[in-house]
């Protein structure tokens, strides 16, 4: 009898975590789709490991409801969850070996000595760690660590697979590497609906399919990478994912303005009040005399360092009233050599489709 | 040619050698102000421990007359009282240490997994009885354990049973008594040991489908092998050469090692045989502690990972 196995969805209602006094999550709603890969994204504090530990059933719930394929498993213990696990620092079984740990979950579910053989090499091939087997965990490097956690988690086939920053503790070169080899995993096997922890934005991006950008017990925005990063909704999520600097305008008679300005938007106007713009660093252009200016805001200020940075640059540039800009491009020549000096005034050009407003705080 | 423009272009030519000399010689009056702060613990070490331990292997290797023999050795082996104290002092020893495993463990385990305050609340009670002189909770057992003592008392007055139990002046008695005293040894390196256990291994055992009871035997209880060898070790080595207690508590009945070597020395003042029990025992005692070890090394080596 072989079914092929499919992935199941995870519908999180109304989860309530306090600990003492303390609310860690609040009438938390969260929704993942079947094979989806979701990330939980926020600073330390903001809930997203406790959330992870609700689902994985380390940690019990003040209330609030988590359907698996539509059964509850709120108050199943974690060994009947059927959850595969990476754990921020691995938690190999430092007295077993790399085939005695990958077979561990095999074991607990009375699988054959022949059949659990033969998934534990399928599983290290999977990993890149064909042949490797026999060593000890300590005889092993952070990576390969990382790869044998991996494959414990997944070799038993669950449906659901839950990841504690499962690369914090790598190296940078080593981290994106196996960024890019996670997300294919995933692609490969197809069957695992995962749910992804980290606060490093860049991963989420790079890894998701959504994310769930997490602060103080609640999610603040549910999106796609790509349309978290172009229309964020809060100023927690513009200034958490990609770098920005915020100016605060006022939306009246039903158009923008900072000071006497009128600023072009491409989404239609919000609500009248204060609201501050979202400038990110590469969507500023350095505007020449001799460009049209129509359909683009135009800021005027004074350029005060340029960073060399190998293949970018960035510039700090001060309006005004005293804000600071920071533009950032790729070393081509001709921009670099068309940069004025330090102390010279600017002007900067922002497109109207790359202006993003969120509400004031 | 400059390459460094900051090096004087000649040192190293004019003699100076970059400080070489100087540096050595500071390096060795470094190691010699070292040597000199350890010195005094030197001596003491060769003074109380290396020289009575010499001076007691050259005792035993002359009889009564003074003549140089194997006859202090060959007793081991011809008289059946030393070979009984003998068997007797190990018979001691394992159950001591059997005690010691049933009643600490479990102790150790809900010690480890106390929070914090409340593990170190515990752990003063566990540590309390050190700062008792082993005498006075010897003789405390005794007034609780012995025939008229407070148990006995308790049990006839509430009808439980009509004749004393035999709790002291015998071999349970001195049990009690030097499981109570060296339980401690169990205890705290077992409890250090069971705190070094990642937590996070615990959860990916039940993560993994283990239930409570897979994960205490599959994960816990290997990981806090090394404590409970090393607390085993150290209760066992003890009981070797435990001397109050069971003579105290054993009533004349419970002869070990060490009051045989109390009684061939101030009563028979045949210093020889006294000494040719110390070396045995010192011994004995080296082997175990080397048997230990070699088959905690054999553990750490991978025998126990293999398939």
């Amino acid at each position: 009898m072989s079914i092929a196995p499919s992935a199941l969805p995870i519908s999180m209602r109304r989860i309530e975590k306090r600990f003492g006094s303390v609310a860690v999550l609040r009438d938390l709603n969260l929704d993942v789709a079947a094979g989806e890969f979701l990330t939980l994204l926020g600073p330390s504090g903001s809930g997203k490991t406790t959330l992870l530990m609700i689902l994985a059933g380390f940690v019990r719930a003040n209330a609030g409801s988590i359907k698996v394929g539509g059964d509850e498993i709120i108050t199943t213990p974690p060994h009947r969850r059927n959850i595969g696990m990476v754990f921020q620092n691995y938690a190999l079984f430092p007295h077993m070996n790399v085939f005695h740990n990958i077979a561990f979950p095999l074991k607990q579910r009375g699988v054959g000595a022949a059949e659990t053989a033969e998934r534990v090499e399928k599983a290290l091939d999977l990993v890149k760690l064909k042949g490797l087997g026999e060593r000890r965990v300590d005889q092993l490097s952070g990576g390969q660590r990382q790869r044998v956690a991996l494959a414990r988690a997944i070799v038993f086939e669950p449906r659901i697979v839950l990841m504690d920053e499962p690369l914090s503790a790598l190296d940078k070169g080593l981290r994106e590497h196996m960024q890019i080899e996670l997300r294919a995993l995933h692609r490969r096997l197809g069957m695992m609906t995962t749910v992804y922890v980290t606060h490093d934005q860049r991963e989420a991006i790079t890894m998701s399919d959504r994310i769930a950008v997490m602060n103080a017990g609640r999610i603040e925005q549910l999106d796609r990478p790509e349309t978290l990063y172009a229309t964020p909704r809060t100023r927690f999520v513009a200034g958490f994912i990609g770098e920005s600097n915020f100016i605060p305008v006022e939306c009246r008679n039903g158009s923008v303005w900072y000071e006497d300005q009128r600023i072009h938007t491409a989404a239609p106007s919000p609500a009248p009040g204060q609201h501050l713009m979202v400038v990110r660093p590469e969507k500023l252009r350095l505007l020449t005399d001799a460009e049209p200016a129509s359909g683009v805001n135009v800021l005027n200020a004074t350029l005060s360092d340029i960073i060399y940075q190998g293949d970018s640059f960035v510039c700090y540039a001060v309006l005004r009233d005293g804000r600071q800009l920071t533009l950032r491009d790729y070393c081509r020549s001709d921009v670099l050599a068309r940069m004025p000096a330090p102390g010279r005034p600017v002007t900067l050009g922002l497109d109207a489709q790359d202006t993003i407003l969120v509400a004031a705080d | 040619m400059s390459v460094h423009p900051t090096l004087p272009r000649d040192t190293g030519r004019a003699g100076q050698d970059l400080n070489t000399q100087a540096l050595r010689a500071d390096a060795r009056r470094e190691s010699l102000r070292l040597l000199a702060l350890l010195s005094p613990s030197l001596f003491l070490v060769f003074a109380i421990i290396i020289v009575p331990i010499g001076w007691l292997f050259w005792l035993s290797l002359f009889d009564e007359a003074g003549a140089l023999s194997a006859a202090n050795y060959a007793r081991f082996f011809e008289q059946a009282s030393y070979i009984k104290t003998f068997v007797t002092t190990f018979r001691v020893a394992f159950i001591v240490t059997g005690a010691c495993v049933l009643l600490g463990y479990p102790l150790a385990y809900m010690l480890s997994q106390l929070p914090r305050r409340a593990a170190s609340i515990c752990l003063i009670f566990v540590i309390l009885p050190f700062w008792t002189s082993v005498l006075v909770r010897t003789y405390a057992w005794l007034v609780i354990l012995q025939r008229k003592g407070l148990i006995n008392s308790w049990l006839i007055d509430l009808g439980v049973i009509s004749e004393p139990l035999p709790l002291a002046n015998n071999l349970s008695g001195v049990v009690i008594g030097m499981t109570h005293i060296l339980l401690p040894f169990l205890v705290l390196p077992l409890y250090a040991s069971m705190k070094t256990i990642d937590t996070d291994c615990l959860r990916a055992g039940m993560n993994l489908g283990a239930g409570p009871v897979a994960t205490f035997r599959q994960i816990f209880f290997p990981l806090s092998l090394p404590g409970l060898a090393s607390g085993v070790v150290i209760v066992f080595v003890l009981c070797l050469g435990f001397f109050v207690t069971p003579a105290l508590m054993g009533g004349g009945k419970v002869i070990m090692w060490a009051m045989r070597m109390e009684q061939t020395t101030s009563l028979y003042s045949n210093w020889g045989a006294g000494a040719a029990l110390g070396v045995v025992l010192l011994v004995v005692t080296l082997a175990l502690l080397g048997l230990f070890q070699w088959l905690l090394g054999a553990r750490a080596t991978g025998v126990w990972s293999s398939r």
